[in-house]
């Protein structure tokens, strides 16, 4: 099998502090001067500044076809990976070799300009990202068709709503049919529907002949549902590459950053209440190890909380809420609905909420931290608190479950022939 | 493989690619840079639409600034002064020169700007980045024509007959695009890591139009200084085309040479250092 991408030993680093930006020329001559000065003491004449690699050692080979995920946590090297490979940005060391065509998508709609008008703006784009005239003449229906922005293809962009701006953007760099696409986290744009089909063409892409795909994403569910294989990125080193299953749990069970188990410091994070009671840290956990302890449709989930009172207290209204990437809401976990209440004590409380089943398909979403009185005004209002990821974890059917494309929220569902 | 693959992408882009930290000089890759041709030309359609649609003067800012400024200099220069023109209606000798000056000179704050005003694609897209500054200058081209259709007018007004040698005045063009671009790309990839280009350019912009025979004639200077005032190339370009155009009388010829030596040695140096530091653009702007 012929290899689209091959990489050995890629290395970025980057200096740290006021050089690394733009110096003004007064800087450069002050350090020229002090550099000449320890040459004359016979120093190395370089000056000592902080040096970080972003990314080093890292190895290895793309078969073409393949379609691979890239996942790490923040700041672990995966957009510069990225950004190296798209020739955006140079390798300290290192070599990469790329056959074919490259694409890359880091961002969607870079280059649009407000002042032109959508037909404007595709041409304009698609030279940006590469195209050349004749294709975008022979896509340009086809793009405004998936853009469904056909009435207003005339209208200055500025004028177009958000959603319209993402969706002729997304559209434009979809065609643009290179041998190697580059993708850096785009999916999340618009609304569900239109994510939805984003996806889809994300996967129609991939599908076709010998289309090489390398995607970054923080979505597992994302990876999942496009990805064989996975590449996983730790501190800017390349901790495991194989196929994606084992990729993700591994990532999963050596998440960080507010994963499963981690304690969640919300005390200094912006909030609304009358403050009598107040979140201080807060865990969760499913309790299952091969979901890396991750929630996962229809599994259990279990927060534990630190609370601090000022006086004895009972809650009558207390619970998480789950809203999807739009900030629609979808699962109101309170304990008001079961008719219980929270005793608080003064000084720190530890308080566990279960979640029997969470009826929420693969995705990431956002928690909300509520607990108040059932009149007036809440105690404490933490709006969103953090993200977590509902993994894609063996259903009872084939092994997989839907995404949170088609529909976010699960339900218990029986067939029978009549 | 790699046969196939270019046949089917028309070898728009190489289809092997290999990415290294550069080592020693950076080579300066014209075939790629003629394969974003088409770029070249949509960002310079860009500019034109937006500035079009955003201002309401539009065309006449073309014609405005040259314009005025022969007014002034024709009223101080040739009146109060009486500064001599080679034998030329004052108006006329000075517009010839503004005429390619503005454009010499817009071509510079332009391109100069240019690189940071477009970080969001230094970030996020790869193309050549050498496309940037040499859309920021060809853009001038479309001014120069309409400033250069009303100094036609004026050349009827006045009763000027072109002759053989206005054909002339392209390669002379030529010249001032050469030199423009070539200042234009040492001071675009200087103003990404030294902010305070921008304060100096309109600086530099007003000293060198005086350096440059505009208000006055070069056969004021004895020689060799006028000579070696070429070395300044707005000075072959001016003395040229007041001799091409107007038929004065400016023996232009070794000017010419020098200014076209220096401007070609500024373009091809400029090429080079922009090519040597561009790797570290996205990561500096």
């Amino acid at each position: 099998m012929d290899l689209a991408i091959r990489v050995e030993g890629l290395g970025k680093q980057y200096t740290l502090g006021r050089t690394s930006g733009n110096e003004t020329l007064r800087e450069t001559l002050a350090n020229a001067t002090s550099r000449i000065g320890s040459l004359v003491r016979g120093g190395s004449g370089e000056p000592a500044r902080e040096r970080i690699w972003a990314l080093r050692d890292v190895s290895f080979e793309i078969r073409a076809g393949q379609v691979v995920g890239i996942i790490g946590a923040n700041g672990a090297g995966k957009s510069t990976l990225l950004k190296l490979l798209s020739r955006i940005t140079e390798p300290t060391v290192g070599r990469a070799t790329i056959a074919g065509r490259v694409g890359s998508l880091l961002e969607v709609g870079t280059g649009f300009h407000p002042e032109l008008t959508g037909r404007e703006n595709i041409y304009l784009n698609g030279a940006i990202l590469g195209m050349r005239r004749a294709d975008i003449r022979q896509r340009f229906d086809e793009i405004v068709e998936f853009a469904e922005v056909t009435r207003f293809l005339d209208t200055a962009v500025k004028h177009y709503s958000d959603g319209m701006y993402l969706r002729l953007a997304f559209a434009v760099a979809a065609h643009l049919e290179p041998d190697i696409l580059l993708v850096d986290e785009v999916l999340a744009v618009g609304d569900a529907r239109f994510q939805r089909k984003c996806l889809g063409k994300m996967a129609e892409i991939a599908d076709r002949d010998g289309r090489t795909v390398l995607v970054v994403s923080h979505s597992m569910g994302t990876i999942q549902r496009l990805c064989d294989h996975s590449i996983l990125i730790e501190a800017g080193r390349l901790a495991e590459m194989g196929p994606t299953p084992a990729i993700v749990a591994r990532y999963l069970s050596d998440a960080t950053t507010a994963g499963p188990g981690q304690w969640i410091d919300v005390s200094a994070a912006p909030r609304r209440g009358t403050g009598e009671a107040r979140f201080r840290r807060v865990r969760y956990s499913s309790g299952v190890e091969q979901a890396g302890f991750q929630p996962y449709p229809d599994g259990p989930l279990e927060f534990t909380f630190e609370i601090e009172a000022d006086e004895p207290r009972t809650v009558p209204s207390f619970g998480v809420v789950f809203a999807d990437r739009n900030g629609a809401k979808l699962v109101n976990a309170d304990i008001l609905a079961e008719g219980e209440t929270l005793q608080l004590e003064p000084g720190l409380n530890r308080v566990r909420l279960s979640i029997e089943a969470l009826h929420l398909n693969a995705g990431v979403y956002q928690v909300t931290l509520w607990m108040g009185d059932t009149v007036g005004a809440g105690f404490d209002l933490v709006e969103p608190a953090f993200d977590v990821d509902v993994v894609a974890f063996e259903s009872a059917g084939f092994g997989v479950t839907p995404g949170s494309e088609y529909g976010s929220v699960t339900c218990h569902v029986s067939v029978e022939q009549l | 493989m790699i046969d196939e693959s270019t046949r089917r992408h028309g070898a728009v882009h190489p289809s092997l690619t290999v990415i290294q930290p550069r080592r020693g000089r950076a080579p300066l890759e014209m075939t790629a840079l003629w394969s974003y041709r088409e770029l070249l030309y949509f960002l310079v359609w860009r500019d034109l639409k937006v500035r079009y649609r955003q201002t309401i003067l539009g065309a006449a800012w073309a014609v405005l600034q040259p314009f005025v400024t022969m007014v002034v200099f024709s009223a101080i220069f040739g009146r109060l002064a009486g500064v001599p023109s080679d034998g030329l209606p004052y108006p006329i000798f000075a517009f010839a020169a503004l005429v390619p000056w503005t454009f010499f000179s817009t071509g510079i704050s332009q391109a100069a700007a240019s690189l940071v005003g477009s970080q969001n694609l230094l970030k996020k897209v790869y193309f050549p980045r050498l496309v940037i500054p040499i859309a920021a200058v060809l853009t001038g081209f479309v001014d120069l024509a309409i400033a250069g259709a009303v100094l036609i007018g004026m050349m009827v007004v006045y009763g000027i007959v072109p002759t053989l040698t206005t054909v002339w005045v392209v390669p002379l063009l030529l010249l001032a695009f050469v030199a423009s671009l070539g200042v234009g790309l040492w001071l675009s990839a200087l103003n990404v890591r030294y902010r305070d280009v921008r304060y100096i350019v309109p600086f530099l912009l007003q000293i060198w139009l005086f350096a440059t025979p505009i208000a006055y004639p070069s056969s004021l200077l004895p020689e060799p200084w006028r000579t070696l005032s070429a070395l300044n190339p707005m000075v072959g370009v001016v003395e040229g085309i007041r001799w091409a155009l107007l038929g004065a009388d400016t023996a232009p010829g070794p000017l010419i040479l020098v200014s076209s030596a220096v401007a070609v040695v500024v373009l091809v140096g400029g090429a080079y250092y922009f090519r040597h530091v561009e790797g570290t653009f996205a990561d500096i702007v």
